[in-house]
């Protein structure tokens, strides 16, 4: 069982890189980038049939640090 | 005073911080990270910098995980004494015994260079032998010092007192200026900048002696 784990920054965390790639595509001449956020992407080959609280504890207890970011669980 | 320095793979300043808690007059015994138990009648534990299992997934993330990590929460929950520099402070950050996270510099620039400090508290074990807004100098080196906490938390820090060291100009971006935090009950201290390197002559300035002198002569009024 294939499960994809997307961490971002909260809402309201400064994100410098993602402010720095904004800035990088305005000198490429894309323009009306009002934003960038960077984030993770963790992709996990579980047991089947391993619950989606389990993957949520391992997200509270490693994947993802919950005082900056946020994460959401996808089953593939 | 007994020491014990934390040794995780990548672990950089583990032996300058074992110099300088010896130099302090200190008996210092290196812990592998595997290890599952801290020795025996520890005065404090120092978790060193460095880059901790080569930082990856978070600064400090992996090596919160290792065995001799929940020795060391189950230590500071007992009240006893533990100082973390640099990833040090990252990984004591990580398994929650400080609050608050350190991310990515503001200028995205790993910063290495000597920085000023201001004492912000003196009432910690770590600090007493400083004046309150002294100002002093100690190196940082680092790419993920940027201390973030929400304006709550912030507050709150302020009111317990729990601010040891601000910068006096702040070179990452961290939130309030903070170069170091302590824990509640004022025995954990995680900080930014490296006082290990700033305790000799040659290091380029002794600003850092101070503080494993203040640990000294806390433990032996104690």
């Amino acid at each position: 069982m294939k499960v994809r784990v997307d961490v971002m920054l909260k809402t309201g965390v400064l994100d410098p890189q993602g402010e720095a790639v904004r800035h990088a595509l305005g000198n490429l001449g894309f323009d009306g980038v009002e934003t960038v956020r960077q984030g993770k992407v963790i992709e996990l080959e579980v047991a089947p049939g391993t619950s989606e609280d389990t993957i949520k504890e391992m997200c509270e207890k490693l994947l993802a640090n919950t005082v900056i970011e946020n994460y959401a669980i996808q089953v593939l | 005073m007994k020491a014990a320095v934390i040794v995780f793979p990548g672990s950089n300043c583990d032996r300058d911080l074992a110099v300088a808690f010896e130099r302090a007059g200190a008996d210092v015994t290196m812990v592998w990270h595997k290890d599952t138990h801290l020795p025996e009648g520890l005065d404090i534990v120092g978790v060193p910098g460095g880059f901790s299992f080569g930082d990856y997934l978070r600064c400090g993330a992996i090596a919160a995980q290792s065995p001799i990590t929940r020795s060391l929460i189950r230590h500071t929950e007992r009240g006893g004494y533990a100082l973390g520099i640099c990833n040090g402070f990252q990984v004591l950050t990580e398994t929650g015994i400080l609050p608050g996270a350190l991310m990515r510099n503001a200028n995205l620039k790993f910063i290495c260079k000597p920085v000023g400090l201001k004492v912000a508290s003196t009432e910690t074990p770590f600090t007493s032998g400083y004046d309150l807004g002294q100002e002093i100098t100690v190196p940082v080196a680092h790419h993920d010092g940027n201390y973030t906490v929400t304006d709550e938390k912030l507050a709150q820090l302020r009111d317990e007192g729990r601010i040891a060291f601000t910068y006096t100009d702040n070179p990452n971006g961290s939130t309030g200026d903070i170069a170091g935090v302590i824990s509640k009950n004022h025995r954990v201290l995680g900080m930014m900048p490296h006082p290990e390197r700033a305790v000799d002559a040659l290091h380029g300035g002794t600003d850092g002696q101070a503080m494993f002198r203040s640990l000294l002569d806390s433990f032996v009024s104690a």
